[in-house]
């Protein structure tokens, strides 16, 4: 819209004090976008390469154990149980709760802990106990 | 309560009541995530418990009901809440009325699109003959 050019901004991200809230607010979109991009397109391609036949399907597995592909999983995992964590902080808070300075910050602490927590008990268990 | 009585248009809203629509992005968004937090629970821990992710393993679990069903849920539901999320980050920055309208129009097909890929996937290694 080119007659808001000249229209105040708000204070945006550079003037607030960092803080958990504002932190998994900004995670919360960052991952769902990581999750609905690289995410959905992996599981896609698995699937796709699943159908496709014995070769595609060992081009693939062999692809997705290398290392980069590794640190890619490792981080789609994170993202995954992060967004799950803080969509739950969401639904609450939709509900009107939580929203109390006190309980707000420990719950945004408690989604940052979780997915972290989560993340290593699925990749210790994969790469760990059954590899 | 003036219904249509007042001269000005706050006047004639005020006491019409909510218009009862409008809000089905919104709750779009929060119905599938909570059907994925089963979902995507469900698809981490199955992957988890499988013996093995060999072609043949996955194959004949895919051949079960019990699989096919929930991952067909997954990838609609999934697709889904990923677009509407996606849409909430293009409204926050697009802000030009025609490049909006483009990039949400791309969105919805990428996601279609995406969606149709996987389902088809998954059908044909569900009711495939799988040499």
């Amino acid at each position: 819209m080119a007659a808001t050019k000249s229209r105040p901004l708000s204070p945006h991200l550079t003037i607030w004090r960092w803080g958990p809230h504002m932190l998994v607010s900004i995670l919360h979109r960052a991952t769902g976008i990581a999750l609905s991009i690289a995410g959905l397109a992996i599981l896609t391609w698995w699937l796709v390469a699943l159908a496709q036949g014995q070769e595609t399907y060992a081009n693939f597995t062999k692809m997705a154990s290398s290392p980069i592909a590794i640190i890619v999983l490792v981080g789609l995992t994170w993202s995954f149980f992060q967004h799950l964590l803080s969509g739950i902080r969401h639904l609450v808070m939709d509900s009107g709760a939580a929203f109390e300075l006190g309980i707000n910050k420990t719950f945004a602490i408690l989604t940052i802990v979780g997915s972290l927590l989560l993340t290593a008990l699925v990749w210790f268990y994969i790469l760990g106990v059954r590899a | 309560m003036s219904i249509g009585k007042s001269a000005t248009p706050i006047g004639k809203v005020r006491g019409l009541g909510s218009a009862r629509e409008g809000g089905e992005h919104w709750i779009s968004e929060r119905v599938t995530s909570i059907a994925l937090l089963l979902l995507g629970i469900w698809l981490i821990a199955s992957l988890l418990f499988l013996p093995d992710l060999h072609r043949q393993t996955v194959i004949e679990w895919f051949h079960a009901p019990s699989a096919v069903v929930p991952m067909a849920l997954l990838i609609v539901v999934g697709f889904r809440h990923a677009l509407d999320g996606m849409k909430v980050f293009v409204d926050d920055y697009v802000h030009e009325p025609g490049n909006n309208f483009a990039v949400n129009t791309l969105l919805l097909f990428l996601a279609v699109g995406g969606g149709a890929l996987a389902l088809y996937a998954l059908g044909a290694v569900a009711f495939g003959a799988n040499a």
